[in-house]
C-alpha cells in the first residue's frame, strides 16, 4: 500500500480537501444498474412517493461510495481504506430535473491510531440536511 | 410483530463464489463518477502494491447483500422486507477486494431487537477468497419500521 499522505505529515484536526458531488436521476439508474440494487424507491417517483418518500431517493450506498471518495482521493490508494462505517440519517432527495442534488462532503483527521492509521471523521450534506451520522473512516497512511 | 430472538447467532451456509471481474469494477467506478486509476488500469494498481486492479471501499456490498437475502427472505424469521430501510453500514478491510477474487460470504444474524415496534436486524457478512483468507467483514443493520395501524 502507497499512500500519498505520510503519517507523520498528519495531526488531529487536520482537513481533508472537501468536495462536492452531483446527483441526477440519470446517476441514480446507472448506480441501480453497476450495483444491482433495482429498488423502485431510487427510480420510480410514483413508487417512491406511495411508500411515504417526498420523491425518488438516492441508494444510501451511493452516497456512502461518494463521501470515502474525500478519503480516497486524499491518500491517493483506495486500498489504504481499512475500516469504514456509516449511518443512514436523511435521504438524499433527487428531484426530476438536469440539476438533480449535490452532496457535500467535508472531513477530518479525528483521532491518530496505531500501525500508521488514522480515523477520518467524514460529514455528508445534502439540501442542508446532514445524511450520513457516525461516519468513520480508518485509513493507513504512508 | 417482534422477531424471535432465538435467531441471534444463527449462520447460513456460505455462498457460491462470487468472482469479481475487471469489467464489473470498472462499471461500479464509473457509475460513482469515480475516476481513480487503481480501478481501471492495472499497472496503476500494481504501482501501488496491489497485484490486479481493485474495487472501490463499497464494492463489496453488492455481494455481501445478496448474501443477506438468505437471512431477509428465510420465512421462519418473517422480516417484513417491503418495510425495510438501511439503517447502518460498515466494512472492515483485510485488503481490497481485487479483480480475479473468488468470493464467498458467510452471513450471521448478530443481533435483532424490537424499538418502539420497529424490528432492528444486525446481520455480518464475513468475506472470504478462494484459499480461504478473510477478505471483508461487511455488517448491515436493517429496520424494519413498524406497520401503520389500519
Amino acid at each position: 500500500m502507497t499512500a500519498k499522505i505520510a503519517y507523520d505529515d498528519v495531526e488531529v484536526g487536520t482537513e481533508l480537501p472537501a468536495q462536492t458531488f452531483g446527483v441526477t436521476r440519470a446517476t441514480l439508474v446507472q448506480y441501480a444498474g453497476a450495483s444491482g440494487d433495482f429498488n423502485p424507491i431510487h427510480w420510480n417517483e410514483k413508487f417512491a412517493k406511495e411508500v411515504g418518500l417526498p420523491d425518488v431517493i438516492a441508494h444510501g450506498m451511493f452516497t456512502m461510495a461518494e463521501a470515502i471518495r474525500v478519503v480516497t482521493d486524499w491518500t491517493g490508494d483506495p486500498g489504504a481504506v481499512v475500516e469504514y462505517g456509516v449511518r443512514f440519517t436523511k435521504p438524499v432527495v433527487v428531484p426530476n430535473d438536469d440539476e438533480g442534488a449535490t452532496i457535500e462532503v467535508s472531513g477530518k483527521v479525528a483521532v491518530k491510531l496505531d500501525d500508521n492509521t488514522v480515523r477520518v471523521d467524514l460529514v455528508a450534506m445534502s439540501a442542508g440536511q446532514k445524511v450520513l451520522g457516525m461516519s468513520r473512516a480508518v485509513v493507513r497512511l504512508a | 410483530m417482534a422477531l424471535d430472538q432465538s435467531f441471534v447467532g444463527r449462520s447460513y451456509p456460505p455462498t457460491d463464489p462470487y468472482e469479481v471481474g475487471r469489467e464489473k469494477i470498472r462499471e461500479f467506478a464509473e457509475a460513482v463518477g469515480d475516476p481513480n486509476p487503481a480501478y481501471t488500469d492495472p499497472e496503476a494498481a500494481k504501482a501501488l502494491g496491489h497485484p490486479d486492479v481493485i474495487a472501490p471501499p463499497t464494492f463489496v456490498f453488492a455481494i455481501t447483500f445478496k448474501a443477506a437475502g438468505q437471512v431477509i427472505q428465510d420465512p421462519q424469521l418473517g422480516l417484513d422486507y417491503s418495510r425495510v430501510v438501511h439503517g447502518d453500514q460498515k466494512f472492515v478491510h483485510r485488503r481490497p477486494v481485487r479483480a480475479g477474487d473468488r468470493l464467498t460470504v458467510t452471513s450471521t444474524i448478530e443481533a435483532i431487537k424490537s424499538m418502539a415496534g420497529n424490528d432492528i436486524l444486525d446481520i455480518r457478512g464475513e468475506v472470504r477468497d478462494e484459499a480461504g483468507e478473510h477478505v471483508v467483514t461487511a455488517w448491515t443493520k436493517l429496520v424494519s419500521r413498524a406497520a401503520e395501524e389500519a
